[in-house]
């Protein structure tokens, strides 16, 4: 896989740092998940994290703080955990271990809803603060017009999608803000499966009424 | 679950396939930083005393990571906005999990202070905010065949010398960098708070990071 389009480094900082929205979080660990660039970056940032922690200024702990942490590992079990094996991820699974454990399962447990044209969704549980969904887009067909009012993360799973000014493809993740007004259209070939985060409403400005988006969640 | 900072980059041909790359290489690579190899002693060794707790449920060795640690994740915890006692209590739980979890620590991948951080911030994230954490897939390097001392090593000194270069920012780049992370406030927040303008606060830390690439490099 070939990826072109990758997380900012401000997205990796703040996922490190642990501030972003759940649903960012999870667009975040499945692009990850699939490129080792940004694994890498992520890895840079996180040790930035461990060069504040050395520097915090620190609180002193109770008096017998560290005999109750003893206590704690003791009635936890004492014995250090091993790593566990990880399940690998199957060779025809499509989704990478973070999106599998949010969906139950691989791509074909997903509970797809219709949202017109062919176009269908399925919004996963996240905190309130922003919103995650994958989209399935039939190949050839657009996504419905929209600008944003935040920001808007699209990983792409499989196939591709094309708006004016680019494409993007298996493993590439679409960074729009408030700024972007685009017509994405999905490629000829594969249907295209995308995971996508917002943190504010999507303004449709021509397949649905402002006042259905609250019902439709998007 | 926990992902921390990778080995430097290495020549040997199978770490290179595993995609095996570090605080060096991961910032060269998107951002033009040049690693060079460090030379030196190491001193410390926050890592080491890890390791014992690793492989021989040390409790002396633990109690000196205790001692170096949980104060610095109340104190960490406290400015992401927790209560002393909540911050206490949590701070308990961390050093915990690390006694826990020590089995799955690699040297090689991450500091010692990078581990322990991934550890606070999620538990962070699990007590303040109620949320999950997704985390990326492992990319199963599978168990060392032996211990890499030199990657560890090198590593460690990079963590220290990246240490040096975040003191060594100005303030009030800094203090933005330890915020994020503190996850205190949002930069919009910071800006209502401060009264900068967003595109200042984002403009500092964008020089903070290229400074400490400079640094680095
Ligand atoms: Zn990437």
């Amino acid at each position: 896989m070939s990826i072109r389009h990758h997380l900012t480094d401000e997205l990796l900082m703040a996922y490190a740092a642990g501030i972003l929205p759940e649903a960012f979080n999870l667009v975040v660990a499945t692009h990850v998940s699939l490129c080792d660039e940004c694994r890498a970056r992520l890895g840079a940032y996180e040790a930035l994290g461990g060069a504040v922690l050395e520097d915090v200024p620190g609180a002193a702990v109770s008096v017998g703080s560290l005999a109750a942490t003893m206590a704690l590992i003791r009635d936890r079990g004492k014995d250090p955990i091993v790593a566990p094996p990880q399940a690998p991820r199957p060779a025809s699974g499509l989704f990478p271990a973070p999106l599998r454990s949010y969906v139950g399962g691989d791509v074909e447990v997903v509970k797809w809803r219709p949202m017109g044209g062919g176009v269908r969704q399925a919004i996963l549980p996240s905190s309130k603060d922003a919103t995650v969904r994958l989209l399935y887009i039939p190949a050839g067909a657009a996504v419905p017009d929209h600008g944003h009012r935040g920001t808007e993360l699209t990983q792409v799973l499989q196939g591709a999608f094309r708006d004016d000014a680019d494409r993007f493809g298996p493993g590439d993740i679409e960074v729009a803000s408030e700024e972007t007004q685009h017509r994405p259209v999905a490629e000829a070939g594969a249907d295209c499966i995308c995971l996508a985060a917002t943190d504010a409403p999507l303004r449709f400005s021509t397949m649905l009424p402002r006042i259905v988006q609250p019902f439709f969640r998007i | 679950m926990l992902t921390g900072c990778g080995s430097l980059e290495n020549p040997d041909a199978k770490r290179e396939q595993r995609s095996y790359a570090g605080l060096g290489a991961a910032l060269r690579r998107s951002n033009g930083w040049a690693m060079e190899a460090v030379t030196g002693s190491a001193e410390d060794n926050l890592a080491e005393l890890l390791l014992r707790v690793r492989d021989g449920q040390d409790e002396a060795a633990f109690a000196t990571l205790f001692g170096h640690f949980a104060p610095r994740i109340k104190g960490f915890l406290m400015r992401s906005g927790a209560a002393e006692a909540l911050a206490e209590e949590v701070a308990q739980d961390v050093m915990a999990t690390v006694w826990q979890k020590a089995g799955l620590y690699d040297p090689a991948r991450a500091g010692a202070a990078t581990w322990i951080f991934t550890i606070a911030r999620n538990r962070r994230i699990d007590a303040l905010r109620k949320q999950r954490r997704p985390e990326p897939e492992d990319v199963g390097w599978g168990p060392e065949p032996e211990p890499d001392q030199a990657a560890a090593m090198e590593l460690q000194q990079e963590s220290e010398k990246l240490a040096e270069a975040l003191r060594g920012l100005p303030p009030n780049q800094r203090v933005l960098i330890e915020r994020a992370y503190f996850g205190e406030l949002s930069h919009s927040e910071i800006a209502a708070e401060t009264g900068l303008p967003l595109g200042t606060i984002k403009s500092r830390i964008r020089l903070a990071l290229d400074r400490l690439r400079r640094e680095m490099s």
